[in-house]
């Protein structure tokens, strides 16, 4: 069998606006509970050691008009926020017992606030992630804020959350990264070989079904991907930077491969990916989470550098996956996003890297001026 | 029907107590610029749930971008500054305080040609605001200068945070205190620090006693424009002889002008709360809509976005780091969630008799703006309380619309009069 009806049936689930991989996994699962994740990271760990399921909770994208949301949060609030309320305001959570929020931004923790209020059959909960990752007590501070998510989930399912059952959820997440980092890597390497909106699609349909099931799928197409074919083409290769919450259209990836793009790293769902190297299993699971947490987990716009600065780590990275260019894709209105412009910027045009920004929201449709932009960029870029 | 009475806009609010910020304030600034060309050691921080303490027990000046920032806004100078950041790349969507700020650090307001010292330490003291992150990793990256990022534990679960966040916070403090020892070359004197908090709490003690006044009919003074003159001192010289000395002179001339059934404008005819931060760069015609009305805020959010002492929080010198601790992690608004905003607006609604709520959105400010439209939901739809929101942004002049503010407010407060007229006539409660 192909890869494209893998792809094909992931790109039906994540479009799904109904959650139908969640309805199913409900009925197999009679009384489970589901917990929506909203964007960058939950330590899905736990909620899945809790036996329910995360769900990555995405916004609404291009499916939903507002009616109420927009009278609730202001016009110059990012897309994501408004629509995730909106679909609450018109029931399309009500698949979900629960929700985690984290302290990613202002607007986020706002509105965890809201959400709580209106919908108080909703179980949400917000994490204060760490943003000092030098203090030597960073750590136990993880370690005690995960614990808390624990002790709140393992209220939701009715039942505790025994260390063996995280230590096996460790295992199963590790495993799915790992899969995905290697992904990321042929990516990298072949870019001809799988596109990226075929590997956005494949990942970002693993945050609807069980991690069970979505790794079994990657093991799929990993032993699919040999079988591949294909030639490398005279394309730009560049780093998409600054998508990690609110996430762009497909159709707006697929402009910027059409443009002539290869796009060898992105940071599309990034908090599904966070760790550079598996959580280890050797200390107690939670332990061994808030450690990787604070020591093996990637740069982020929304948390403060460690040791390294971000503005490093973007170079490192187009280095790493020996890119051309960065294409800067931030959210309409997404405050972290568009204040690690200037000096992402700065270190850029110290490396000698161009760079092109591209703002997006999540409901646009027409990508007409996009694609000119891309076009005119990537000419540049090829006959410099 | 009642109408907006005409406000000559050069009119003056300044009491004696103002006065007496302004001076106290002028004289902080003025040490600033001295020590910005004999470059004396200096630690940045942020106004929300500040640790001042901390850096005056070291005797580092401390220095707030958000006064220079709100300080370029008031003199209209802040306009100049921001574009100068847009075309550094920052967005037109990004908090305008920190684009002003950036602003005047590249046009040479920083150091010895300026009138701010360069940071020996930046003290990010992340409360609350995920902007402040930003804004102190640029600083740091353009000064070249340390940052230590002081991380508080939002406030997630009631009221009170978990002993380990409390432990998480000590722990933190311990580190700025041996970086602060470091780069002053000073040791740690703990008895210091004590006197210095007894001096905060003293200061804090004139605070909550100054709004809480404001109970009074009339109250003696506005509690949202004439309260940000008290920020000042609430704020940043927390911990010094003179913010103490100011309360304590507050305090007295507010009695007395309750005692005398005064207020700051000759008639008070609506109590308000006010949401939000004020517009500086048109602050002084802002006050004038509402003064229009003789709407007096007698509470406001704003004023304790540093801290919120009016509840019986002091800071104590028993219990130096601990009692720091709780004032980041809880005793600030700025570290509690927006339903719990909503909590202690309806307090002030309530226990301090007001007419109505008036939220002023900002554009710059999702801290403070993301979601009020839904607290304007719940203060009109579940509580039945007269609200107002008006939009327009803290720093930014190019936000504020004079006519559109002005049609806004006179029709709110038509309205309200109204209201009030028709519950007098039928024998309602007013
Ligand atoms: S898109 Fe940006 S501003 Fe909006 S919720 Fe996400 S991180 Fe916050
Ligand atoms: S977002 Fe608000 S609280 Fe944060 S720095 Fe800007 S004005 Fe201040």
């Amino acid at each position: 069998m192909p890869i494209t009806p893998i792809i094909e049936r992931c790109r039906a689930r994540l479009e799904d606006i109904e959650f139908g991989s969640v309805r199913e996994w409900k009925a197999r699962h009679p009384g489970g509970r589901a917990v929506g994740c909203f964007p960058v990271y939950t330590p899905v760990e736990i909620i899945h050691a809790a036996g329910m399921l995360p769900v990555g909770l995405f916004g609404g994208g291009n499916t939903i008009e507002l009616a109420n949301a927009d009278a609730r949060f202001q016009s110059f609030v990012c897309s994501i926020a408004k629509s995730t309320l909106e679909m609450g305001f018109q029931g399309r959570l009500k698949l979900l017992d629960g929700v985690i929020f984290s302290s990613i931004c202002d607007v986020a923790r706002n509105l965890s606030s809201v959400m709580a209020r209106n919908f108080p059959e909703l179980h949400v909960d917000y994490i204060h992630h760490a943003q000092n990752m030098t203090s030597p007590s960073a750590v136990d501070y993880v370690e005690s804020e995960f614990g808390r998510i624990q002790r709140s989930m393992e209220r939701l399912a009715g039942h505790p959350v025994s260390p063996g059952a995280l230590a096996a959820s460790l295992k199963t997440y590790n495993q799915i990264r790992e899969i995905l980092r290697t992904l990321y890597r042929i990516r990298r390497e072949s870019p001809h070989l799988i596109s990226t909106v075929e590997l956005y699609i494949l990942a970002r349909a693993g945050t609807l079904v069980d991690p069970e099931d979505h790794l079994r799928e990657l093991r799929e197409v990993m032993d699919l991907l040999p079988a591949r074919q294909g030639r490398p083409k005279d394309r730009v290769r560049v780093v998409i930077e600054s998508a990690f919450c609110e996430q762009p259209p497909l159709d707006l990836l697929q402009v910027v491969e059409d443009a002539g793009c290869y796009i060898v790293d992105d940071d599309l769902l990034t908090g599904w990916r966070w760790y550079v190297e598996d959580v280890p299993e050797d200390p107690p699971p939670l332990r061994a989470l808030a450690e990787s947490y604070i020591r093996r987990s990637v740069y982020s716009s929304v948390r403060h550098d460690g040791p390294r600065s971000r503005n490093l780590g973007l170079v490192e990275k187009v280095r790493r996956a020996n890119a051309q260019a960065v294409i800067f894709m931030p959210a309409k209105f997404c405050e972290p996003a568009l204040f690690d412009y200037p000096l992402f910027r700065v270190a850029l045009e110290q490396a000698n890297i161009p760079h092109l920004v591209i703002e997006f929201e999540e409901k646009m449709w027409t990508f007409e001026r996009t694609r000119n932009e891309l076009e005119t960029f990537v000419e540049s870029m090829l006959f410099d | 029907m009642a109408t907006a009475v005409t406000v000559d806009k050069d009119r003056k609010y300044q009491s004696e107590v103002n006065d007496h910020s302004k001076r106290i304030m002028t004289e902080y600034s003025d040490q600033l610029a001295r020590a910005a060309k004999g470059g004396e050691p200096a630690g940045f921080l942020m106004i929300s749930g500040n640790c001042v303490e901390i850096l005056r027990a070291f005797d580092m000046h401390p220095v707030f971008p958000e006064v220079n920032a709100l300080q370029l806004a008031i003199r209209k100078q802040s306009l100049p500054m921001i574009l100068k950041a847009e075309q550094m790349g920052y967005s037109s969507d990004n908090c305008a305080y920190v684009k002003a700020d950036v602003g005047m650090l590249m046009s040479g307001g920083y150091g010895p040609q300026g009138t701010i010292p360069y940071p020996s330490l930046v003290v990010c003291n992340y409360v609350g605001c995920n902007v402040y992150v930003k804004w102190f990793e640029h600083i740091a990256e353009f000064c070249k200068a340390p940052l230590y990022m002081l991380d508080i534990p939002f406030l997630r679960e009631g009221d009170a945070p978990s002993q380990d966040d409390i432990t998480y916070v000590v722990r933190q403090l311990e580190e700025l205190i041996a970086t602060c020892s470091r780069i002053t070359g000073k040791p740690f004197d703990i008895d210091k620090l004590r006197e210095v908090l007894a001096l905060s709490a003293r200061a804090e003690e004139g605070w909550s006693r100054a709004k809480e006044l404001c109970k009074v009919k009339p109250a003696p003074f506005d509690a949202y424009f004439d309260s940000i003159n008290m920020m000042g001192p609430i704020n940043v010289l927390r911990g010094t002889t003179q913010a103490a000395g100011f309360f304590d002179f507050a305090v007295e001339a507010f009695e007395a002008l309750a005692a005398q059934h005064k207020g700051p404008l000759a008639e008070e005819r609506f109590r308000t709360v006010v949401e939000g931060p004020p517009p500086y760069p048109y602050y002084r015609n802002f006050r004038n809509l509402f003064s229009a009305w003789g709407a007096v805020a007698v509470n406001s959010t704003y004023s304790t976005v540093g801290g919120l002492w009016e509840w019986g929080f002091r800071h104590d010198p028993r219990r130096p780091l601990e009692s720091i601790a709780e004032q980041m992690l809880v005793e600030n608004l700025t570290n509690r969630s927006l339903t719990a905003r909503y909590q202690q607006i309806r307090r002030y609604v309530e226990e301090w008799e007001a007419d109505a709520l008036v939220i002023h959105s900002i554009k710059s400010c999702r801290l403070f703006s993301a979601g009020q439209g839904d607290m304007r939901e719940y203060f009109t739809r579940d509580l039945g309380v007269a609200t107002l929101l008006v939009e327009s942004d803290l720093e930014d002049p190019r936000y504020y619309s004079e006519a559109q503010m002005k049609n806004r407010i006179d029709a709110f407060f038509e309205s309200l009069e109204h209201r009030k007229f028709l519950r007098k006539g039928t024998g309602g409660d007013a």
